[in-house]
């Protein structure tokens, strides 16, 4: 198809797609208005199962198979990533060089390392009463470590990060979002059904299920983002290309990717 | 206007789409396409909003205050987790077409190879 032919397809689309979804907005509820049905009724389970983060309640006791769906595709995503970015059999392994920081620079990252993972975590544990969670908290968890390469280099990154360990973890917590539905069966009820004892409104152990499953999604998302980086990391610093040397692109693209 | 906040996702979407279509770089065509489904983020939250109504989390305020929904914020963070591995996954594949045809313009790509 040339060109301007797509070009022309695109705006018969666009203005076809611009019509029929104006018309469709005006049969929405309006904006802001104050009937949500399913709202309401969320808010109402959550706080009847003792969730003061009504999203986590959502996410990971009233929709948590959906849950189980999404954390399956994001580990199914690190896990196709990982196998595209594999070191291909015509590539070599260059050593990373030692590059000079600035030594603010050094200071600041060695400074907020730290900090950031603290506060990663602390996102993480109280994922079921202030807004956060595993999936916010794991990203920054992971996002913190990396700080050790913005600051440092690639090779103190390597050392506060074991790839295989993480890589591990990410399986792990995986399958322990999987394993705790299980939970509800044991207990006579469905699949990942609220079964534990939901502890007191607004306490650090209370919505049962909830910080169990939300501790799990946290530490998959953040391996399965610091393997995914890894990977990007490796095709920018790492992996030589013998074919088309002085081309940037592939290492472009990987802090792309980083970034 | 209340559907104001509803077109504006429209526009973004036809915004991002119209970018992947006219793309000469894959990468910007990846970033396009992370564009065009932020417009669902933007349709989801203006679905939720509530007049007057705050977070929908009660750590710090009475139960019963008015809330803005929390399935479709729910709805948003599953939109986010997906868009960004997809995009990661695609990126890495973009990298891979680099390496195997030395472009990354779609235009170039079209032979088929075994």
């Amino acid at each position: 198809m040339s060109r301007r032919v797509r070009t022309t397809a695109f705006w018969l689309a666009a203005a076809a797609f611009a019509v029929i979804f104006t018309l469709a907005c005006t049969g929405l509820p309006h904006f802001g208005t104050t009937l949500h049905p399913y709202g309401s009724r969320a808010v109402a389970a959550s706080v009847r199962q003792h969730t003061a983060n009504v999203v986590s309640s959502v996410n990971f006791d009233q929709r948590a198979l959906d849950t189980l769906g999404e954390e399956s595709i994001l580990f199914g995503a690190v896990l196709g990533s990982v196998v595209l970015l594999r070191r291909a059999r015509d590539e070599d392994r260059a050593a990373p060089q030692p590059r000079p920081v600035l030594p603010s620079t050094l200071l600041l990252g060695a400074g907020l390392l730290p900090v950031t993972v603290l506060v990663g975590g602390y996102v993480v544990a109280h994922g079921q009463l202030s807004p956060g969670g595993g999936f916010q908290g794991g990203v920054m968890l992971a996002t913190g470590l990396h700080l050790a390469y913005v600051a440092a280099d690639y090779r103190v990154l390597r050392r506060v990060r074991p790839l295989a360990v993480f890589a591990a973890l990410d399986a792990v917590g995986a399958g322990a979002f999987t394993a705790l539905g299980f939970a509800g069966l044991v207990a006579g009820a469905a699949y990942l059904e609220n079964v534990l004892p939901l502890g007191t409104f607004n306490q650090l152990a209370s919505g049962g299920l909830v910080p169990l499953v939300n501790a799990a999604v946290g530490v998959e998302v953040a391996s399965g983002v610091i393997v995914l980086v890894a990977q990007f990391l490796d095709q920018a610093v790492e992996i030589d290309e013998p074919r088309h040397h002085g081309a940037g692109a592939g290492a472009g693209g990987g802090k792309d990717g980083d970034r | 206007m209340s559907i104001l906040p509803f077109l504006a996702a429209g526009w973004i979407f036809l915004i991002g789409v119209y970018g992947m279509v006219t793309s000469r770089n894959l990468v910007h065509a990846v970033g396009c396409l992370a564009v065009a489904q932020t417009s669902t983020y933007v349709l989801l939250l203006g679905i939720g909003y509530r007049r007057g109504g705050t977070a929908p989390v009660f750590s710090d305020i009475p139960v019963g205050t008015a809330v803005v929904d929390p399935v479709v914020q729910a709805l948003v963070l599953t939109d986010v987790v997906v868009g960004a591995t997809v995009t990661a996954l695609l990126l890495s594949l973009v990298i891979q077409i680099r390496k195997r045809t030395g472009t990354v313009d779609p235009e170039a790509l079209t032979d088929l190879k075994g």
